[in-house]
């Protein structure tokens, strides 16, 4: 973690606020002030991750831009829920086009402001995984290719909730959607397909590419606060778990993003230039059957007829993030 | 058509859609009874004064009078108490409990430093209430007697207030100076104390007093019948420790034997080490864990090179020499004779086999009834006397100097509702903040600051105290180990982790910080999940 760690204040860096604690070192959601840049009322269901996720990283990014920001959104549960004409949840300058032109239509908002020498103003991207990982992808690319001006978040939720439970190409391995039905000897989503658009991200070397979950709020704001000290193409990936499409409980969706972390499977880290520069360390290592077990997508592995050696490939998989990214705690790895 | 963009209605705010109607549960604020507070024999709202200590600075203060409100003596609990708190401390599961002993100390014995004082806060009320005995249960409702306007006289028979707390535990655990500092601002409220003054009999002066309180608690050692020889040297340690206190040094030779299992045989022996003696043994007749001492006593008296000799009774005693029976214990756990006889040469023998209680001056009161040597009393701690009330070591439950506070706490409050004829408020108690009801991923990792003790030798030929103070900011940071089980502490997680903003932050200082916006609510219970301490609750909405 590059941010400064709370200590010895009851409860450290993991809380939203902290009645001990000095207001400048309170988190941005623990402020009275926050912009609440998306506003009560919208229609996610509840305990959607996705609209907390969204005002974390929005609110944060109000604050370091001094309120001067625009957000484009794609196609998404995120737009669907928030914007049923005539009202908006939006309380910031919002656009909104298609599925697939999200990150290309961001790119023109920063032209036409950098044509206009409004270069104080800054633009944020955000979409669901379906419009960053599958259908934006190729703007998206685009956009860091010619390394555009634009802070791109996506928030994942591993599927497309919104039409129904579809797959996507971050749908994880094992996981039951709607087009990934428990059929045959392979229940589930087919290991060994979709893809880390964080890593391709890291290969078009842009100035910096950051995951983060929404269980970690610190660590969240300190990576949306920094992105926004860069110029250029950046991209922000955030875990935001369905409590609909995962078949998880509502009050769940803190703590499953919290066990994704802990058990590696959702590896929590920040890169520049290409390079990893900082990784999340596991606090307390779980097996994955713990974050597994909650969720309803997962529920065949378990259950009358278990897939243990299905679990082993998700633990496998969970072991090589470990690995790759040097997760363990300190003094453990 | 005077719009901003190609639409044809006005742009509105979803905060028109009312989402609370969507919700089948509603999150409520609430308190649960955390667990130190729930095994307080004192009855201290353990948990609120730590949350005011963790605030530091005038926290301390507010801290105290938090304490003060149940128990008058923050820095004598500091040190004599055995903590049934810390036993029950949730934080023991996550790694070690809060160090409550500790914070506690630290806030007592800055009120001493800095010379805080209470007042009593109601206008007289003009009834008497006659307080027999100037221990800790007497003291302790001779103050909230006081408090409620009440004028008190307490009728002591030695020549000094503070009962088994002076007479009873060793300078090394507790200071005198610390003692008289407690007991002088007791006396301060007004309590009329008459020292050398013993009552012989009650009913020849309970007629002077509209109400009276009995805490003369347990100085007389039990005996037990050991054969000894004319020139056997035998001693009562409850006795050995009062002559200590009075300045008399009692002659125990080089090697002591202390026979007993409990924590005065442990302050007789450690005493006795203090004293000059080279061998300090204590035979108890069952083993270690049945002890009743406390471990941390028995830990420190072994570290004072106290030495134990467990499974054995004493048979006979004979100069410098006592004849032992190994014993065994049964399928129950009961000791049980085996024949195997030993010696064992020890100069003296203290006994330390419990206390009984003098009751003669109950003589004569009319419908006062004592069982096994202790006064019978109900629930309110009336004896069968109207208006006459009891508590501490006279009544029949555990003795320890916090109970006996607690047992003048509560006998405050049914006397105080006895002379005004209505039932006393009665006391919440609500549902228990058990471990699971906490989410401790929050807390900080902090393991647990232990107090420093007195280097060895020092403990060993002295009697300056063992147990050492936490300066200000160890205390403060075992302070902030507290997880504030059951009550909100203001982390703002429930305002943080609300996907529909509707958890209102009201920016106002203590508790009952926040508000649920019932508008938009979903129910969908993350606030609740995530509150590290369990102090949001689901409720079924009324549908």
């Amino acid at each position: 973690m590059t941010f400064q760690e709370i200590k010895l204040y009851q409860t450290g860096t993991f809380v939203v606020g902290n009645r001990l604690l000095d207001p400048q070192q309170r988190s941005v959601q623990a402020r009275t002030g926050r912009s609440n840049s998306l506003t009560s009322g919208h229609r996610a269901c509840q305990g959607c991750g996705e609209a907390l996720g969204a005002r974390y990283v929005l609110d944060a990014a109000m604050r370091a831009t001094d309120g001067r920001l625009v957000a484009v959104n794609s196609t998404g549960c995120l737009e669907v829920f928030s914007t049923p004409y005539p009202e908006s949840s939006w309380q910031l300058p919002w656009l909104h086009s298609l599925f697939g032109n999200g990150p290309a239509v961001a790119s023109g908002v920063a032209a036409a402001l950098r044509a206009s020498g409004r270069d104080d103003i800054r633009v944020i991207g955000q979409a669901g995984d379906g419009g960053t990982v599958d259908i934006g992808f190729g703007t998206l690319s685009g956009m860091f290719e010619r390394n555009d001006d634009v802070l791109f978040v996506c928030y994942d939720n591993e599927g497309y909730m919104n039409t129904g439970v579809q797959r996507s190409g971050a749908t994880p391995p094992g996981a039951a959607t709607n087009t990934t039905k428990v059929l045959g000897h392979h229940p589930g989503n087919a290991f060994g397909q979709g893809k880390s658009v964080p890593l391709i991200a890291m290969a078009h070397e842009i100035p910096y590419v950051a995951t983060a979950t929404v269980a970690e709020l610190r660590d969240l704001e300190h990576k949306v606060e920094k992105a926004m000290t860069f110029r250029g193409a950046r991209y922000l990936h955030v875990f935001v778990p369905c409590p609909l499409g995962w078949g998880a409980a509502s009050a769940d969706t803190i703590k499953l993003a919290r066990l994704a972390k802990e058990t590696g499977i959702f590896p929590v880290f920040e890169a520049e230039g290409g390079q990893v520069t900082e990784v999340s360390r596991i606090r307390r290592q779980v097996p994955v059957e713990d974050y597994l077990r909650p969720q309803r997508r997962y529920a065949h592995l378990f259950g009358d007829n278990p897939r243990p050696d299905v679990v082993a490939r998700i633990q496998a998989g969970a072991d090589r993030n470990i690995a790759r990214f040097g997760l363990l705690p300190e003094g453990d790895a | 058509m005077d719009k901003p963009f190609a639409i044809t209605l006005d742009v509105g705010s979803s905060r028109a859609n009312k989402t609370g109607s969507w919700r089948t549960e509603r999150a409520v604020y609430i308190d649960r009874l955390s667990p130190c507070s729930d095994g307080c024999p004192a009855g201290e709202d353990v948990q609120g004064w730590l949350y005011e200590a963790e605030e530091g600075g005038d926290g301390y203060e507010r801290a105290w009078r938090r304490i003060m409100e149940d128990n008058p003596f923050p820095a004598v609990m500091g040190r004599v108490c055995y903590h049934p708190c810390e036993t029950a401390c949730n934080r023991a599961q996550l790694d070690e409990a809060v160090g409550i002993n500790s914070v506690e100390r630290f806030v007592g014995d800055e009120a001493i430093r800095r010379g805080w004082q209470v007042s009593v806060p109601v206008p007289s009320s003009g009834t008497r209430v006659l307080v027999v005995g100037a221990g800790p249960s007497g003291l302790s409702a001779a103050y909230h007697l006081a408090l409620r306007g009440h004028a008190v006289t307490i009728k002591e028979a030695g020549p000094m207030a503070g009962g088994m707390m002076r007479f009873g535990i060793p300078r090394y655990r507790l200071p005198r100076d610390v003692l008289d500092a407690e007991v002088q601002r007791i006396l301060d409220l007004g309590v009329t104390l008459e020292l050398d003054t013993k009552v012989t009999d009650l009913d020849a002066v309970r007629g002077d007093y509209d109400a009276v309180f009995l805490a003369v608690g347990a100085q007389l050692g039990k005996r037990a019948y050991i054969p000894a020889g004319s020139a056997a040297h035998v001693l009562d340690a409850v006795e050995m420790l009062r002559d200590l206190e009075a300045g008399e040094k009692p002659l125990l030779g080089r090697r002591v034997a202390v026979y007993g299992g409990g924590n005065t045989a442990m302050d007789a022996a450690r005493s006795a080490r203090r004293l000059g003696a080279s061998e300090a043994v204590v035979v108890y007749r069952r083993t270690r864990d049945r002890m009743p001492a406390h471990p941390s006593e028995v830990a420190e008296a072994e570290d004072e090179g106290v030495l134990f000799s467990w499974l054995t009774t004493i048979k006979q005693v004979d100069s410098g020499r006592l004849v032992v029976e190994r014993m065994e214990l049964d399928d129950d756990g009961f000791p049980r004779p085996t024949g195997e006889l030993d010696e064992l040469e020890a100069d003296s023998l203290v006994l330390a086999l419990g206390q009984d209680t003098d009751l003669s001056l109950l003589d004569g009161v009319p419908g006062l009834v004592v069982e096994d040597g202790v006064v019978a009393v109900g629930p309110d701690l009336m004896t069968g006397c109207p208006g006459v009330f009891a508590g501490g070591d006279m009544v029949p439950h555990e003795r320890s100097v916090t109970v006996a506070i607690g047992h003048g706490k509560r006998a405050a409050r049914h006397i105080d509702a006895w002379l005004s004829g209505a039932a006393p408020e009665p006391v919440v108690r609500p549902e228990l903040a058990t471990f699971d009801t906490l989410n401790t991923w929050y807390y900080s990792d902090a393991p647990r600051a232990h107090r420093p003790l007195l280097e060895r030798a020092r403990r060993e030929s002295t009697f300056d105290e063992v147990v050492l103070g936490h300066d200000e900011s160890t205390a403060l940071l075992e302070a902030r180990r507290c997880m504030s089980c059951g009550s909100c502490f203001g982390c703002d997680n429930c305002y943080g982790v609300c996907p529909d903003n509707a958890v209102i932050k009201l920016d106002r200082p203590g508790r009952a910080a926040y508000l649920i916006d019932l508008d938009y609510c979903k129910g969908c219970g993350l606030c609740v999940a995530e509150c590290p301490s369990g102090a949001i609750s689901m409720v079924p909405e009324k549908i």
